[in-house]
């Protein structure tokens, strides 16, 4: 019998001449878990949409039970049985869960939407596949993992038999990632197919029963699971031995750089997001902060880099006050700052490189002379980063959204490291880059602690916080909840714990270590 | 004097004269709400509203028909919908950019046809335009004062109430409805559903645009009748003001307009008293900044208060964990 979906040799080659898959031919038997894994820009996302007919393909061939298809639109994907569930949620926030499961196909009583048929439908879909959602509840008013479960609802009632789902873990807690399993697992026995798409080897050892490897548009290989080693799996994504552990020196632990005391935040619609936060970083130690993202993280990032005004409490850097001023002010009290949105608030894109590397320094000598900008001096200042940092690129006279996301992201990191600062605010340092320039950022990171830089780490991929960190705190809801004096000693359950609010330490037992 | 004001405010005839006045309001207002919540505003509500009354009264007056041109009135102002619809969505032009040379060009291309056809350019005064019934509802016109607010106006007054409750059915309980507030919210996820998103924005443009030649048509055909350059005198403006004052609600929508009519037909009682013509006509307008300074600084008043119990709360709850 033929394979339920098969993909032959399919190329995709966007306007831009970039080559996303180059010949891969993919396959997926019926009722398996099918973990499909690579670095970023593999081409593993760009191939799930060519099969859910979000992209057509340059050329290839796609089959379904044998018989050859082409898909103009999503909807083709959808009538053959055929669902994703993207990384960012297609939800509507303000309308219930229930209308947002229905949405497009619903259920109608002379004309109007019904909305208990529709309640009754969410019902019925969550008993049946153990997708637990509170269908009367407005989206907004939900977590990540119940509006992930919608989405996996929403698709299995436009009657999907091959569920997609990409990266669905990355927002996940430890827990919520053992709910999303077991739901996976009985998706499967009630005879559905699953492609999961990570590249949390951890996930694919656990989950899967075959894993397909992408690297640079091709397949690298499939294997049976239980056969594959997570270093034989990274050695075939990145094509190279990769150190998945980082090793660092012993902590040399300074004085206190970063004194937050008592910070609370009020976003403009209402919203409690800070409720008196404290804590200290010293020079030469990574303090990294775990969490689920949306606990106040962002905030936190942004009330102490000037971006954001802060409601209440105190924050000095090395006895300077920093809350509430512009952020060049916090720039020049010795703040550096890898903005967790890039595009948004690490770089000016229409800019060239060069001048995203002086954005933090132009106004000062030796880029300064006088009323205007030395020119060469900024050329030099550019070569010179492009070089250590590797950034690859024609020349630093190039617009910084002609690169690629790595590269944009060492643009960042040059210009922040260069600055050398007593203390770097690192959020989200390595999201949607590959494992190689994963590798470097973390090397980079251990290298300013070990210079006697004082690091605040926020991160949302668990693994990296822990191996990162000296010390770890987690937040949850806006406050601290837990702090680990060593970060190296606790384990994943455990801080899921209190990523969830299930676990919390009281004021006292934290104050000593905070 | 202020006696007179005050006497002339608290008559069931003032009352009347309120929902006279906010009716060119609340049918733009509505149709400025279905555009605003499908993601596409319609900028051009004023223009709309200038060339339907500009096309209402010279069609009934060359026809002596006044529902032909009722009827021509409205498919001038789609047609001048469907235009914006066309440079926004199938030509990527700018909304807002758009939607001004489109006010602009009413007001313009209205008052140059009328010179065509009138040889006037102030107002056409010199045809013999129709207007719409007024409507005497049989027992309540016999009862003292309801039957001076609620009886005798003109069908397009009681059209606004009927259509604020139509347009609240349809967008919270059909299904065409709930679309257009889902490509107005998270247009990628409705396309991901298979909702055509620019075809719901174009329907919701095209009804705003009836919504809004109403409006114009009540100016022209009924509250005067004849056509005025300029008539609409930024009312297509105030009633996206409406919109948001009434935070995208039809009913919400409905009260701002009134309020708004309101304080305009406080500034015609004003006219009377010894008070510099232009203070008094500026009411309405300041009435208006006035409405969305209070609106806003109340909601965020609302969002620190939610913020406090929301805090108080979680407190409470700590304590007791604690306990």
């Amino acid at each position: 019998m033929a394979a339920l979906v098969e993909m032959d040799n399919i190329v995709k080659i966007y306007p831009n001449g970039v080559v996303a898959n180059d010949g891969v031919s993919f396959s997926v038997e019926r009722g398996e878990i099918h973990a499909l894994v690579g670095e970023n820009g593999a081409g593993k996302t760009t191939l799930m949409k060519i099969l859910y007919g979000e992209e057509r393909p340059t050329s290839g061939v796609i089959r379904i039970n044998g018989n050859s298809v082409h898909f103009h639109s999503p909807q083709d994907a959808i009538r053959l049985g055929i669902g994703m569930v993207h990384q960012n949620f297609m939800q509507i926030p303000s309308l219930t869960v229930a209308e947002n499961i229905v949405l497009g196909k619903e259920p109608t009583r002379r004309g109007l939407l019904d909305r208990k048929a529709a309640i009754q439908i969410t019902e019925e879909l969550s008993r049946q596949y153990g997708l637990k959602v509170d269908p009367e509840a407005t989206i907004e008013s939900v977590n990540v993992g119940m509006r992930q479960r919608v989405e996996i609802l929403k698709i299995l009632y436009r009657g999907a038999q091959i569920l997609i789902l990409d990266e669905p873990t990355a927002v996940l807690t430890p827990q919520e990632t053992t709910e999303l399993f077991k739901s996976i697992r009985t998706l499967v026995k009630q005879g559905k197919t699953v492609i999961f798409i990570t590249h949390k080897l951890r996930e694919v050892k656990e989950i899967s029963d075959r894993v397909t490897v992408m690297r640079g548009g091709r397949v690298m290989g499939t294997l049976l699971t239980h056969e594959a080693t997570r270093e034989g799996l990274a050695r075939m994504m990145v094509g190279r031995d990769v150190f998945l552990e980082v090793s660092k020196p012993p902590q040399v632990r300074g004085e206190k750089v970063l004194e937050v005391c008592d910070l609370t935040y009020v976003s403009e619609t209402g919203r409690q997001v800070l409720r008196g936060v404290s804590f200290n970083v010293y020079a030469g130690e990574i303090l990294g902060v775990a969490g689920v993202e949306g606990n106040g993280q962002t905030e936190l990032v942004e009330v102490l880099t000037g971006l954001r005004p802060a409601t209440g409490g105190e924050a000095r850097v090395l006895g300077t006050p920093i809350l509430n001023r512009t952020p060049r002010a916090v720039r020049l009290a010795g703040v550096a700052h890898i903005p967790e949105d890039r595009l948004t608030n690490g770089l000016a894109l229409q800019a060239t490189i060069n001048e995203n590397l002086i954005v933090d320094r132009y106004f000062r000598p030796p880029f300064r002379r006088g009323w205007f900008i030395d020119n060469n001096e900024v050329r030099r200042h550019g070569q010179q980063l492009i070089e250590i940092f590797d950034i690859r690129t024609p020349g630093g006279e190039v617009p910084v959204a002609s690169l690629s996301g790595g590269n944009m992201q060492k643009v960042i990191l040059a210009r922040e490291f260069s600055s050398q600062p007593q203390l770097l605010i690192a959020a989200q340092p390595t999201r949607g880059v590959d494992v190689g320039a994963t590798e470097f950022i973390r090397e980079q990171l251990v290298e300013q602690r070990n210079r006697g830089t004082a690091v605040l780490l926020v991160s949302a991929d668990l693994a990296e916080v822990m191996s990162l960190s000296d010390r770890l705190v987690v937040m949850y809801e806006g406050q601290i909840t837990g702090v680990f004096p060593e970060a190296a000693k606790a384990t994943e359950e455990e801080i899921g714990y209190y990523m969830l609010g299930v676990k919390r330490q009281s004021p006292e037992e934290m104050e000593a270590y905070l | 004097m202020w006696e007179l004001v005050l006497k002339g405010i608290f008559s069931a005839l003032f009352v009347a004269s309120v929902l006279r006045i906010s009716t060119p309001l609340i049918l733009p207002a509505l149709g400025g709400l279905i555009s605003e919540l499908s993601g596409a505003t319609n900028i051009a509500l004023e223009g709309i509203m200038l060339v339907a009354a500009f096309t209402g009264v010279v069609i009934s007056a060359y026809t002596q028909n006044v529902w032909l041109g009722v009827i021509a009135g409205i498919l001038s102002g789609v047609l001048v919908a469907a235009f914006l619809a066309y440079f926004h969505l199938y030509l990527g032009a700018d909304l807002f950019l758009s939607g001004i040379a489109i006010n602009i060009m009413a007001t313009g291309g209205t008052i140059f046809l009328l010179y065509v056809l009138t040889g006037d350019k102030g107002s056409s005064s010199t045809l013999a335009s129709k207007a719409v019934p007024v409507v005497n509802i049989p027992v309540v016109k016999d009862i003292p004062v309801v039957g001076t607010i609620l009886s005798g106006h003109n069908i397009f007054t009681y059209l606004a109430f009927i259509l604020t409750w139509l347009v609240s059915v349809y967008l919270y309980r059909t299904p065409q409805g709930v679309h257009l507030r889902a490509v107005g919210e998270n247009p990628e996820a409705a396309a991901s559903l298979g909702l055509n998103v620019r075809r719901i924005r174009l329907g919701a443009l095209l009804l705003s645009g009836v919504l809004a030649s109403l409006g114009g048509l009540n100016l022209s055909m009924a509250y005067l009748t004849l056509f005025q350059r300029e008539m609409t005198a930024g009312r297509g403006f105030i009633a996206l003001a409406a919109v948001f004052l009434g935070g995208r609600t039809p009913w919400g929508t409905l009260i701002a307009a009134i309020l708004f009519g309101f304080f305009d037909a406080l500034s015609n009682q004003l006219g009377s008293l010894a008070i510099p013509s232009q203070w008094v006509q500026m009411i309405p307008y300041a009435a208006t900044v006035l409405a969305l300074v209070v609106y806003s600084v109340r909601q965020r008043a609302q969002a620190i208060e939610r913020a406090r119990r929301f805090q108080e709360k979680h407190l409470a709850e700590t304590h007791a964990a604690g306990d």
